[in-house]
């Protein structure tokens, strides 16, 4: 076509740049759900068909209250996977037999409170998913301890147990046969919590995508691993296996939003966060170190984030007073 | 003092910078340069540099000859515009500037075909002329920066005493997707503009230079280096081939990879006793110096959703369509005409926009633009950043209007190469917003 025949009307003028690369906060959203599918599956493997429903309350209260707060607060409500997230993460870290309405009242919270109250995605200050589930363990303690040991089929009856962390956990096989039963999630814990292996897998899919870097997960398992490892009478693969560390450490602790921005700042949350869950674990008497080692250093971020940023190119210090004395 | 800050620099840092990889689209990186005849008739904007416009001396009905200078420096950043066809000055109009939106003058004039010159400098060898006839001519050229900053050589050229010069880069790199002008210059006239860096060195008084082209022009390294094995100077010039990467041209970064030196903030190369010039600039100051030509012409790639993307050599103030109808019009559902690269490039109203010197491309597109959403602070943009800022810490401060603390994140440093903004997963426009920030700081500033 010669421009003869084009008319100036139809360009367009805004700032550069003109191109974009392939990246959206969609494809990273469903990258994050796919990847959590795979713990997920462990759940219903290991705990029965009743989980399917917990995981389908929660996403469903999810996308409903995020639809909702967005109807409310007068904006326009886009599915960008970020409230499946949520409600996948959520439904993971619940007990596998908690009543479905609990999770619907946790879901709802975290996503009305803890995420859209703050301004939505991008604002919250705390992983929604973790806070809300701070919450229930808050409001109904003795729901969220009830722990079950792996079903033999999806359907039998469930038994209950004390998690691999707790002191009243006894294990009838050897070590190694533990380790094997940690890695691969036939333990009792939480519903996607278990399976070692499969959330490692889901992990390393997020790195190979690009989605998260390795600082965070590398780290923060490093100093449980490393901590537990000079503390006496700590057995450091057994806590870096269990208590939901690696779901943690891959999949919230990771959470751009809740998590600093640049790498240094990253590597002094993850550290902080592991020396956290050893405190918790080691020293304090409440369950659920990984829970709140990550909402802890959640309030922490915008701190770190304030304080610790890249040397710009051709930062010149300013001058101290007493070279200029010299 | 100086010495020993550049020592400490090359100790510590990694000369690498962050930055991006778009698709290159060099459409057109084997199509010859060709020329392009005359336009009927060239709109001439009265400021095409950086630095203060020129001053009009024609008036409407003058008749004036192809390389007359028609408007006149004013300052010492500030250069002369000439004109690129003989012919008769139309009218004098205000136009709105390409670049920096400003309004200004620009002279129009209607060409009478014949393209008769005006009496042009006596060609010389530059042995023959004094370091200041040197430096008057370039000016008088009004040679500027060509690689899109328009920046004047002759200024370049004058470093104040207390900043030595020890290097000169050469600017091959052309990182911007889709331009292959400076690639084809280095293909075509390696020669010149090897003696337009002769010149340089020598008006500089500078040992060694360093001529920089990203890895992805293999031909035109090869084409370099073997020019150079024919040097009366050997070991002086040497040719880097360096990893493709955006915005590896940027004067900054380039510098910071070749010698590992950082320029301070808010100081220019000069600073670290460097300087960096384009290869389009030193083709210009040969013709200005051996030849005796004013700065009347360029290298312009066209390319995108034109049905055949070429390089063409062209008069200044020509519009754009008449290029655009040289490569045979445009194919598919274009809506934008950007002048320059897609990272950096300006996005024009009208297809008839007149070129300028610093108008190295000519792109044709279909928009890619998209509604933003939250930031959801990944981290891509700092990752990104050549200049290692934390870019969506601008977009948060500018939209609640604390343009106070922009200054604290050392905004001024921000090339606006774009890299932040390319790789943001939530579209968000961060050069746009870093643009607002800072005017509306340096607004506060004057108060
Ligand atoms: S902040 Fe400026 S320098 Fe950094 S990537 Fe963005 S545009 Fe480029
Ligand atoms: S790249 Fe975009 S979404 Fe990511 S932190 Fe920067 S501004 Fe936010």
């Amino acid at each position: 076509m010669m421009t003869e025949e084009l008319s100036d009307k139809k360009l367009k003028v805004s700032t550069s740049p003109h191109v974009h690369s392939k990246k959206s906060t969609e494809k990273i959203m469903y990258t994050v759900c796919l990847a959590l599918l795979l713990p997920a599956a462990a759940g219903v493997y290991f705990f029965g068909v009743y989980t399917i429903f917990i995981i389908l309350s929660s996403v469903i209260a999810c996308i409903l209250t995020e639809y909702a707060a967005k109807r409310l607060r007068k904006h326009e409500f886009k599915m960008d996977g970020s409230a499946i997230i949520t409600g996948l993460l959520f439904a993971l870290i619940m007990p596998p037999r908690i009543p479905l309405w609990a999770v619907v009242i946790g879901a709802s919270f975290s996503i009305a409170i803890i995420k859209e109250a703050f301004g939505g995605l991008g604002y919250n200050i705390f992983n929604p998913a973790l806070a809300g589930r701070a919450f229930l363990s808050v409001s109904f303690a003795g729901m969220m301890t009830r722990w079950i040991a792996p079903v033999a089929s999806p359907f039998a009856e469930s038994v209950t147990t004390a998690t691999p962390l707790n002191d009243s956990f006894v294990y009838a096989g050897t070590k190694t046969e533990l380790y094997m039963d940690l890695l691969w999630g036939n333990v009792g814990g939480s519903l996607g919590e278990t399976s070692a292996l499969l959330i490692l897998i889901g992990g390393i899919v997020l790195l190979l995508t690009g989605v998260i870097k390795w600082r965070i997960p590398v780290i923060y398992i490093g100093t449980v691993f490393a901590f537990t490892w000079l503390i006496p009478g700590e057995d450091p693969i057994l806590h870096i296996l269990a208590g939901g560390l690696f779901l943690g450490a891959f999949f919230m602790a990771t959470d751009y939003v809740t998590a600093p921005l640049t790498d240094r700042g990253q590597m002094l949350f993850a550290l902080c966060a592991g020396l956290l869950v050893v405190a918790i674990r080691v020293y304090g008497s409440l369950p659920g170190g990984v829970a709140f080692s990550i909402l802890i250093m959640n309030a922490f971020t915008p701190l770190i984030d304030r304080y610790i940023r890249p040397k710009p190119y051709g930062y010149v210090p300013p001058e101290k007073e007493d070279d200029k004395d010299e | 003092m100086k010495d020993d800050t550049v020592v400490k620099m090359k100790l510590f840092n990694n000369k690498k910078s962050n930055g991006v990889h778009p698709t290159e689209n060099k459409l057109s990186s084997h199509k010859k340069i060709e020329s392009t005849g005359l336009p009927k008739e060239v709109t001439l904007p009265l400021c095409q540099h950086i630095g203060a416009p020129a001053q009009a001396i024609v008036k409407r009905g003058d008749e004036v000859k192809t390389g007359q200078k028609i408007a006149e420096a004013c300052g010492f950043v500030s250069v002369p515009i000439h004109s690129t066809v003989s012919g008769k000055v139309k009218k004098i109009t205000k136009t709105v500037s390409a670049v920096t939106s400003r309004v200004m003058e620009a002279v129009v004039i209607e060409s009478d075909g014949k393209d008769e010159w005006v009496e042009l400098n006596k060609p010389a060898h530059p042995g023959t002329l004094s370091k200041e006839e040197i430096i008057e001519r370039i000016k008088e050229a009004g040679i500027v920066g060509l690689g899109g900053a328009t920046f004047p050589t002759h200024v370049k050229l004058q470093p104040p005493p207390d900043k030595p010069i020890d290097s000169i880069i050469i600017n091959g790199c052309e990182c911007e997707p889709y331009i292959t002008s400076d690639h084809r210059l280095m293909l075509e006239h390696g020669e010149e503009i090897l003696k337009g860096l002769e010149i340089m060195m020598n008006v500089i008084g500078c040992k060694r230079a360093y001529i920089a082209i990203e890895d992805n022009k293999p031909d035109a390294v090869r084409n370099m280096k073997e020019l150079l094995s024919k040097d009366k100077y050997p070991g002086k010039i040497t040719v880097e081939s360096l990893g493709t990467q955006y915005p590896l041209g940027a004067e900054k970064t380039l510098l910071k990879r070749i010698l590992g030196r950082e320029v301070p903030v808010g100081c220019l190369p000069m600073e670290v006793g460097v300087v960096v010039q384009n290869v389009g600039t030193l083709k210009a100051l040969y013709d200005a110096i051996y030849l005796g030509k004013p700065l009347v012409e360029r290298v312009v790639t066209v390319t995108g959703m034109v049905k055949e993307p070429k390089n063409l050599l062209s008069r200044f103030g020509r519009p754009a369509k008449e290029l655009i109808d040289m490569c045979g019009g445009i194919v598919g559902d274009a809506d934008e005409l950007i002048f320059g690269g897609p990272m950096m490039g300006v996005t024009q109203p009208r297809f008839d926009e007149p070129t300028q010197r610093g108008t190295n491309s000519i792109l044709v597109k279909k928009s890619e633009k998209v509604p933003e959403s939250n930031c959801i602070r990944c981290g891509a943009c700092v990752e990104s950043c050549p200049m290692n800022l934390m870019p969506t810490v601008y977009v948060q401060f500018t939209k609640n209007e604390w343009y106070e603390e922009l200054e604290d994140y050392w905004i001024e440093n921000c090339v606006e190469c774009g890299s932040c903004a390319y790789s943001c997963p939530a579209n968000i426009p961060l050069v746009q917003y870093i643009k607002v920030g800072k005017s509306e700081l340096a607004k506060l500033r004057c108060k």
